[in-house]
């Protein structure tokens, strides 16, 4: 979880107070009212989560003045979206403010100064117009300095504020003063050390409660010399927050990163705040002069960058979010890459991480990092005609992979990291319905299903939003919508993802995305038919063994590897017949009307989404209608695949001698089968299942089989879909799987009446085939006797299946799809089972034994780890 | 204990057991009474004083026809409501101000409707002691905002201050309190300042005294922006009132069950409170008339209570005795919605909600 200082810091605008911004005392004197409005406005762009209004000046009816502003903004929605902080020194200024929002507003400030009745009276004041509270440190002694007296007045507000005013801890905001350091009086070097040890012990006895501060006061003494009291201001925050400061008042537009301030400034400055020695003070000032003595050396200084190489310019542009060059940069970016878009997916995403990064880590701040997006956004524009352009070359303009919905959830208006999103997946030909920010969850679902989306991605970056996405999940449950919904933003987690909001819907995946540049890899596995179901299975996997992490259930007990090989089937000897011939053979003279008696039709009414049992379901109360209505149409079809011989499926099938080696199968011609072995502990005296336990350590034989029902029914679905008969292309798609594991069970019987003979007599009906009581096996790869995929690839070489026409895709699917591939295995004790979860001591075995990567192993076996693999730590 | 402070806390122990009933509409039911202009005037409100018209002042049925106001307390007790609302939704001087009323008259009819009401409630708890009857002294929005421009041209303009706002509340509440009502029912809020100056006018009256009693909140969100119509969203809207402490948090009015659901489900899992919602019944025809039957109604805010999201179910525009009954027997033996607990966050808001976890 990213629950750094940062996201949890709120940074309250101070460019609308008179006595610390000269331009807005101007406008409010001068009666500029429509400008003193723009200066909130600007104050909320640059990302003033709350706004401090301060009228306190000499010339001004204070009162009045605090009316009429508030009353102005409160007519502007994009200024009065945010909390207003009404901030005097004067009570009746404070009250007559009060009188004016609607929404719940912080006062600043009530203090100790005037004695208990008075702050006791405001206090209850406060809480009757429903305001929070900042509370100075301030008694009747005087203002607090030192970190001992500004503990000790906040404990003492904080008791009365608690317990006798009733006001709750969690309204009550601490502002336990900012001095002015570097004064040049040696008393106040300690001013900023005071704060942060005060804020420390503030947070955690006063429980509960905040505390915040006016940041340009430590700065106080350079006042004109703008990069040294940014420098100051970013310092402090970077020593403060840790310590407890969760809110500040600031010019949220002008903060630096903490990384980026010149590391000789940076230096002085840290020295000075920390007072880590006596001249600091004097090393800062000598400094400082210099720097302002000549105001051209800082920029010149700061065009350093400008000779970096232009990826390194991107990012800093990013970082630093400067506009200035970026149109240049950007274009040479492009004109030296292939693609438009690899500049975006290159320097600009990469930029873009660093700026997460240093986001993450409390070096940038949220104002920071919305200038970023703005520079990311300059970039984007510059290179859209280009993307345009070539997407009308290659004539790709209307061709859309997907359709992806995405939104920022009610609530929450943060849309950068939903913005690059929905720039990457565009630029990778995704057709993007952006519905902007503050969503309510009921226009998403509508809008979902009335663009028919594949999938919804919702974003937030503050915490109500986790919830927000939770309702959305659980209204996509109750409406049945089956889209995969994709969670991403600061503030989500793969955790939170996983305990809340996965588990609120089972009718389609959740996956959560840590971030944009994860999302193409994502959108793209889900919409793709191959990788989707491994993908799938991984993510959910995954998400499983965080709730039991999280629910306190450790991963299920399992064996140590060597240990449950100590617990192996112990096979009897049993004399099995050799098969009738060593290598493999193609057959493919089949009589489709004979094969289709093998079809266990239960499954095809799946692929319908009817449930049920053939032939039962034809007489279902609930879907035996629709049942009867496909079943006839079935039939239909049928008589022409059977009639007209549609499909011409093949078979190859092959022997080999082969004997038990650990958990690998060792065939006589050299090439091995790896197996998985269960880790479960078990009950009963049951053994830890693998593969190879069904062969005997000497002279034993193993077949496998690769079957399909041919490339036809693809072509025929094509053909269907061509005269918009979607139905038809559908059916004939679900018959043709049906053949090829009709395919698969015919050639099995052949095998042991026939061509391993080890079961001559056998008698069975077509309901035992179906319930699997024949003797011996036939386990595929991908299923849970070997959830591995890759395995695949040996029995297709050693079968050479191409010859039938089967091929294979990177992800290990099959193609034609109508296909089956497996192994036979023929002792009378094997037994399907299902591997289950398994632990690293057999996958970094087992990655050995295929001579893998552990981490390709991992991805392979993603669906049954009992661990967590390292990449997703 | 006073008597009344034993009725209340039997309504929170029945709150905690069943889903509450509140009556419906009021102003479709004295439609139906086809009353005069002299039947609201009586013999003490004369045209020489009170100039203009008084048919349609409902609430001053209250001092004119009381047996009228009585009868359809107890039409809506009959049918199954456990609580009813005094008729005193417009009785505050500045609402009044329309009808020409002075002071002393709007304290008598926010008075007399609490002491009506009353009596329906006492006498039906006495016939049915089990099934015990509440009052809720209705606090309506008043017609003038006062966080929004009366004037076009100047987004400052406000046609009130807060301080005659708050006075006027102050009034209605004290009065209404003395009536004898069981809990205050801040009602069809569009514009969350005035609640707050109600809530300001209780809690100073309370800390000066007058006997406590619960609050209930009841916002209204006026359209599918799914905002109040002063611009806040559900969210916002409860973290600017709770610090009433409410017994209750809801929203009634402007919308119908289909619209309402999304904003009640959502208080429902924001409220560390009891949530109430009582909506149109649907939204008005082209004539301005409710179509929508007890039948339609019920089925839906029914759907409510089964998901646990509410505490007080019933009925605003266009419900009627009627839908109240179907209501009431489609929800008996629900178990009510339990109040979450949340964080203790800081929780501020502008039109948007501010969370800062601590």
């Amino acid at each position: 979880m990213m629950n750094t200082a940062s996201q949890s810091f709120v940074n309250i605008g101070e460019r609308t107070n008179v006595t610390g911004s000269a331009r807005f005392r101007k406008l409010i004197v001068n009666g500029d009212y429509v400008k003193a409005v723009e200066v909130a406005r600007q104050q909320v762009e640059n990302g003033a989560q709350i706004i401090d209004i301060n009228m306190d000046e000499g010339m001004l009816d204070g009162v009045e003045a605090m009316q009429k502003f508030l009353n102005l903004i409160a007519a502007e929605p994009d200024i009065s979206r945010i909390p207003f902080m009404i901030d005097s020194s004067k009570w009746e200024v404070i009250e007559a403010g009060l009188k004016c929002v609607q929404g719940k507003a912080v006062v600043n400030s009530i203090s100790l100064k005037e004695g208990e009745s008075l702050f006791e009276e405001q206090a209850r004041k406060c809480l009757n117009y429903g305001a929070a509270v900042v509370v100075m440190a301030f008694d009747e002694v005087g203002q607090a300095d030192t970190a001992s007296r500004k503990i000790e007045i906040c404990q003492r507000a904080f008791k009365i504020l608690t317990e006798t005013v009733g006001i709750s801890a969690e309204d009550i905001i601490f502002d336990p003063n900012i001095f002015a350091v570097a004064t040049g009086i040696k008393e106040h070097n300690n001013y900023g050390v005071d704060f942060i040890e005060a804020v420390k012990v503030i947070r955690e006895t006063c429980t509960g409660c905040h505390i915040s501060g006016g940041l340009s006061n430590i700065s106080f003494s350079f006042r004109g010399n703008e990069p040294v009291r940014r420098a100051m201001h970013s310092v402090f925050l970077y020593h403060a927050i840790p310590a407890g400061m969760d809110m500040a008042i600031l010019n949220a537009g002008q903060l630096d990163i903490y990384d980026e301030i010149d590391s000789t400034l940076r230096e002085l400055v840290e020295d000075v705040i920390l007072n880590r020695n006596p001249d600091a003070t004097e090393a800062l000032v000598d400094f400082a002069e210099t720097v302002r003595g000549q105001p051209g050396q800082f920029r010149q200084k700061d065009l350093k960058w400008r000779e970096l190489s232009v990826e390194k310019r991107l990012e800093h542009a990013l970082v630093s979010g400067i506009t200035d060059f970026i149109v240049e940069d950007t274009e040479e970016a492009r004109a030296s890459a292939d693609r438009p878009l690899h500049v975006i997916e290159g320097p600009l995403m990469d930029g873009m991480n660093v700026v997460g990064d240093l986001f993450g880590s409390g070096k940038m701040f949220l104002p920071q990092v919305v200038k970023s997006a703005r520079v990311m956004k300059v970039a984007v524009a510059y290179l859209d005609p280009f993307m345009q352009a070539e997407k009308d070359e290659l004539g790709i303009g209307d061709k859309s992979n997907g359709k992806v919905l995405m939104a920022t959830v009610k609530g929450d208006v943060h849309d950068i990291g939903k913005n690059i999103v929905a720039v990457v997946l565009a630029c990778n030909g995704y057709e993007i319905i952006d519905m902007g920010v503050m969503v309510p969850c009921e226009e998403i679902l509508a809008k979902a299903q009335e663009e028919q989306v594949d999938i919804i991605g919702l974003s937030g970056l503050i915490t109500p939003s986790l919830d927000e996405m939770v309702y959305v999940a659980r209204e996509m449950q109750r409406l049945d919508m089956k889209q995969p919904l994709l969670i991403g933003g600061a503030t989500t987690s793969p955790a939170h993802t996983a305990v809340k909001i996965d588990p609120s819907r089972t009718n389609g995946p959740t996956i959560h995305v840590s971030d944009a540049s994860r999302a193409f890899t994502v959108v793209s596995s889900l919409l793709s038919n191959a990788e989707s179901p491994l993908f799938v299975e991984t993510e959910q996997a995954k998400y499983q063994r965080m709730r039991e992490r999280r629910s306190g259930g450790p991963p299920k007990p399992r064996h140590p590897i060597d240990v449950a090989r100590s617990h192996r089937h112990q096979l009897s000897s049993v004399a099995i017949p050799a098969p009738s011939y060593i290598g493999s053979k193609v057959f493919d003279d089949f009589d489709l009307s004979e094969l289709s008696q093998y079809i266990d039709w239960t499954p095809y009414f799946v692929n319908w989404n009817l449930a049920g049992r053939y032939p039962q379901i034809l007489e279902d109360e609930v879907v035996g209608k629709a049942a009867r209505e496909l079943w006839h149409d079935t039939q239909i079809m049928m008589k022409q695949i059977t009639g007209e011989n549609w499909f011409t499926p093949k078979a190859v099938i092959g022997f080999w001698g082969a004997a038990r080696h650990g958990d690998d199968i060792r065939l006589q011609n050299g090439e091995i089968l790896h197996t998985l072995r269960q880790q479960m502990v078990k009950n009963n005296q049951r053994p830890n299942y693998a593969l190879s336990d069904f062969i005997a350590q000497y002279d034993d034989h193993i077949g496998a089989f690769a079957v399909t029902a041919g490339p036809e029914a693809e072509q025929l679905a094509i053909r269907f879909e061509s005269k918009a008969d979607d139905y038809s292309a559908i059916m004939v798609k679900a018959i043709a799987n049906r053949f090829a594991e009709a395919m698969a069970e015919y050639m099995h019987e052949t095998v042991r009446k026939e061509l391993w003979g080890y079961a001559m007599d056998e008698d069975l009906n077509k309901p035992d085939l179906i319930n699997e009581a024949y003797s011996g096996i036939r386990p595929a790869p991908g299923y849970p006797c070997q959830p591995d995929h890759t395995e695949k690839a040996t029995i297709f070489s050693l079968l050479q299946a191409d010859r039938i026409g089967m091929k294979m895709t990177s992800t290990y699917a099959m193609s034609p799809a109508p296909s089956v591939s497996g192994l036979y295995l023929a002792h009378p004790e094997s037994v399907y089972f299902s591997v289950g979860r398994i632990e690293r001591d057999q996958v970094q075995d087992y990655a050995l034994r295929k001579g893998m990567d552990l981490p390709v192993a991992e991805r392979w076996l993603g669906p049954i780890l009992n661990y967590e693999p390292s990449e997703f730590e | 204990m006073s008597c009344r402070k034993e009725r209340i806390n039997q309504l929170f122990n029945v709150a905690k057991q069943r889903v509450l009933i509140l009556d419906g509409s009021w102003g479709v039911m004295f439609q139906r009474m086809n009353l005069t202009e002299e039947d609201y005037r009586s013999e003490r409100f004369t045209i020489e004083k009170y100039p203009g018209q008084m048919k349609g002042n409902n609430d001053i049925l209250n001092l004119t026809r009381p047996q009228n106001v009585a009868k359809l307390h107890d039409e809506y007790f009959a049918v199954g409501a456990d609580i009813t609302e005094t008729n005193t939704f417009s009785s505050t001087t500045i609402a009044q101000r329309d009808y020409g009323l002075d002071t002393q008259s709007v304290i008598d009819i926010n008075f007399e409707g609490a002491r009506i009401a009353r009596a329906s409630a006492d006498q039906w708890t006495e016939k049915e002691p089990n099934k015990p009857r509440f009052v809720a002294g209705s606090i309506g929005p008043l017609n003038k905002m006062l966080s929004m421009s009366s004037d076009i041209n100047d987004p400052g303009a406000r046609e009130v201050t807060f301080d005659e706002v708050y006075q006027a509340y102050k009034e209605q509440i004290e009065a209404l309190n003395r009536g004898g009502i069981h809990m205050y029912l801040i009602e069809t809020i569009t514009d969350t300042l005035n609640c707050k100056a109600a809530i300001k006018a209780i809690k100073d009256l309370e800390d000066d005294g007058l006997e406590q009693l619960p609050i209930w909140i009841s916002g209204t969100i006026t359209d599918r922006s799914g905002r109040t119509l002063s611009g806040q969203t559900v969210e916002a809207f409860w973290y600017s009132v709770r610090h009433a402490k409410p017994f209750c948090i809801g929203l009634n009015c402007a919308l119908g069950a289909d619209l309402m659901r999304p904003h009640i489900s959502t208080i429902a899992r924001i409220a560390d409170t009891m949530v109430a919602a009582y909506p149109n019944a649907g939204l008005p025809n082209e004539m301005g008339q409710y179509d929508e039957t007890p039948n339609e109604t019920s089925s839906k805010v029914f759907k409510w209570a089964e998901e646990g999201f509410v505490n007080i179910l019933g009925g605003c525009c266009g419900t009627t005795p009627d839908h109240i009954r179907a209501i009431a027997k489609r929800v008996e033996g629900i178990q009510p919605r339990e109040p979450v607990k949340n964080e203790n966050s800081l929780r501020l808001a502008g039109l948007e909600p501010f969370e800062l976890a601590v």
